[in-house]
């Protein structure tokens, strides 16, 4: 394991998700090794010196999270969230699908560095194959002895416990996962106190994405130096970014951190699909502020390059928008999807999103009025900053920047009652 | 019942004591895999097999999408009308489906085969246009390929 691919580094045929075979690509080999020769804060230490930052969204250094957590408490919990269902993000799945054991073994090394007994991976309900393959490669990594009691002969004993959610985008922030895996409806909870003090049954808890963890194996094996000469000096690695929408080859590519977004667009994915000119691209999940042609002559896929643009890289979920398609119904299918999945809790985010999803259905409808655009900027004052979570900003940030951006189509859309796109969503 | 409890007690068995409250979601599941639509009773049962409020679970009954409060029909087909699916022919694939079985969305068909739901990003966002029928995924719609899905469905 020593290309400069994290993830697809394999060839994928009927049988490579398999332990022989992720054992034949020195799989368990970072964890066998661990066991034997570090102690659980050398696992940390390495983590913490590669720089890896989570990969599910919001991009913080893992091994400082992994610090702030008391390794003496009485019990610690890790938990790996798979409850991929921002919008535009698909890249989880492949992980599942193709090398479950790359998790498991990331998921052993973390809970061994955090003194954790007790794991989760909180696995979206709709998810089939990923679900069975997930489910195959634990029992095969019970039989190896790779998780249980008394790990490969160690002293470390750890158990891995798969939840299906129930349908909640939600319950992909970290406190609502926890929530719903104490078995109530997943109402995010208030921080402070944060997870890393009291988190899953009022213990210390990790909450990681799959992607992350899936990295630590790769880190452990060739050293955080290796790690961190990938991508960029403050967001090292590599990232698989999905592309969708208006590209001739959309899909999953690995690629090290800071690659030009207009490279991966124009080059890796083909171009815009049936020849057409760049509209907009939306660069990591449904919630991040939305690119435009210009931007994305110049931008990298990091953190720090991103938020010169002042959007983010997000899960790295890349949704490519054509010229032709109108922004006006585009946003409709966003504030429908976050008025339905506002959880209720919050009274700015549950009202706000229906209220502003309310409008957009009705300029959608040809019926806006004059100050509609006014009210729904109104709407995401009332919303951003007041919530819980940050659901309700997620829901805002694309209502305020599609304004912002295509204000002409907004406005054309209700001086006309209709749009001045024909509607398209398809090109 | 009996079959369900056989499958709570098998589950329950490999749940340490102090994490007995996280056993309502997977519980909630297999009862929805045997039954195919749950209601009160079925969270007052889970409740009381747990030991936990009756309330705690049938909030988490009535809060999550999946777990169907009404019953639905053989097969459960979910069109994904999110972002990247509707750049990719979403509201054609819905109207071609809405058309064949002649039902709209969130409707079942009078013979009770199949009910039609329009949900959220299924996480598939490179192969949209995408749809799932009971557990199976199926991705690059176009209306040829439903047509041949629909008709090899018993």
């Amino acid at each position: 394991m020593t290309s400069e691919r994290i993830f697809f580094n394999f060839p994928v045929t009927a049988d490579s998700h398999t332990l022989k075979a992720y054992q034949g690509r020195g799989g368990y080999q970072a964890l066998e090794n661990a066991l034997k020769t570090l102690q659980p804060i050398d696992v940390e230490k390495e983590v913490m010196a590669s720089g890896l930052r989570g990969r599910g969204g919001a991009g913080f250094p893992t091994g400082s999270k992994w610090s702030f957590v008391n390794k003496k408490a009485p019990v610690v919990y890790l938990c790996c969230n798979a409850d991929e269902g921002e919008p535009g993000t698909f890249k989880d799945r492949w992980i599942f699908e193709h090398n479950s054991h790359q998790l498991i073994e990331g998921m052993i090394l973390a809970a061994y560095a955090l003194n954790v007994r007790n794991a989760f991976i909180y696995i979206r309900g709709e998810f089939d194959l990923s679900f069975r393959r997930l489910m195959d490669a634990m029992s095969e990594a019970y039989k190896a002895g790779y998780l249980g009691e008394n790990i490969l002969g160690s002293s470390f004993s750890c158990d891995i416990r798969v939840m299906q959610g129930g349908g909640a985008y939600v319950c992909g922030e970290e406190s609502s996962l926890y929530t719903s895996i104490e078995g109530f409806k997943g109402y995010p909870r208030n921080k402070p106190p944060f997870p890393a003090v009291q988190g899953l049954y009022k213990a210390p808890t990790v909450v990681n994405n799959v992607e992350t963890l899936a990295n630590v194996p790769w880190i452990m094996t060739n050293g955080a130096k290796a790690f961190s000469a990938m991508g960029t000096e403050k967001h090292p690695g590599t990232k698989i970014f999905g592309v969708s929408g208006h590209v001739k080859k959309p899909g999953l590519y690995e690629l090290p951190l800071g690659y030009p977004l207009k490279k991966l667009i124009f080059e890796e994915c083909g171009g815009i699909l049936n020849g057409k000119e760049l509209k907009a691209v939306i660069p990591g999940g449904s919630s991040t502020p939305i690119l435009l042609p210009q931007d994305v002559e110049t931008a990298n896929l990091d953190a720090e390059c991103l938020s010169t643009y002042r959007t983010m890289l997000g899960s790295g979920g890349v949704i490519v928008i054509a010229e032709g398609v109108c922004m006006v119904r585009l946003l409709h299918t966003l504030s429908r999807f976050y008025a339905h999945e506002s959880c209720g809790q919050c009274t700015p985010c549950r009202e706000g999103s229906a209220w502003m999803n309310d409008i957009i259905s009705r300029i959608v409808a040809g019926k806006g009025v004059k100050g509609d655009l006014e009210s729904l900027e109104r709407i995401t004052k009332g919303i951003m900053g007041n919530t819980v979570c940050a659901l309700g900003d997620a829901a805002s940030m694309p209502v305020i920047n599609f304004i912002t951006k295509f204000r002409a189509e907004f406005d054309y859309y209700i001086e006309h009652g209709r749009s001045m796109n024909d509607g398209r969503l398809e090109i | 019942m009996s079959c369900i409890e056989e499958k709570f007690a098998q589950l329950r068995a490999t749940y340490p004591k102090e994490l007995n409250s996280s056993l309502v979601m997977p519980f909630l599941r297999i009862m929805l895999d045997e039954k195919k639509s749950l209601g009160e009773s079925d969270a007052v049962f889970i409740a009381n097999y747990l030991g936990l409020p009756a309330m705690q679970v049938k909030e988490a009954l009535t809060w999550y999408t999946m777990f169907y409060r009404h019953p639905v029909g053989t097969h459960v087909i979910k069109v994904c009308r999110n972002i990247a699916c509707s750049l990719m022919g979403a509201e054609r694939i819905i109207d071609h489906l809405s058309q064949k079985l002649g039902i709209k969305p969130g409707e079942t068909t009078a013979d009770g085969r199949f009910t039609l739901l329009l949900v959220e990003c299924l996480a598939s966002c490179g192969t949209a246009p995408v749809m799932q029928i009971d557990d199976t995924y199926h991705e690059q719609l176009t209306e040829a390929k439903i047509d041949q899905i629909l008709k090899g469905l018993s």
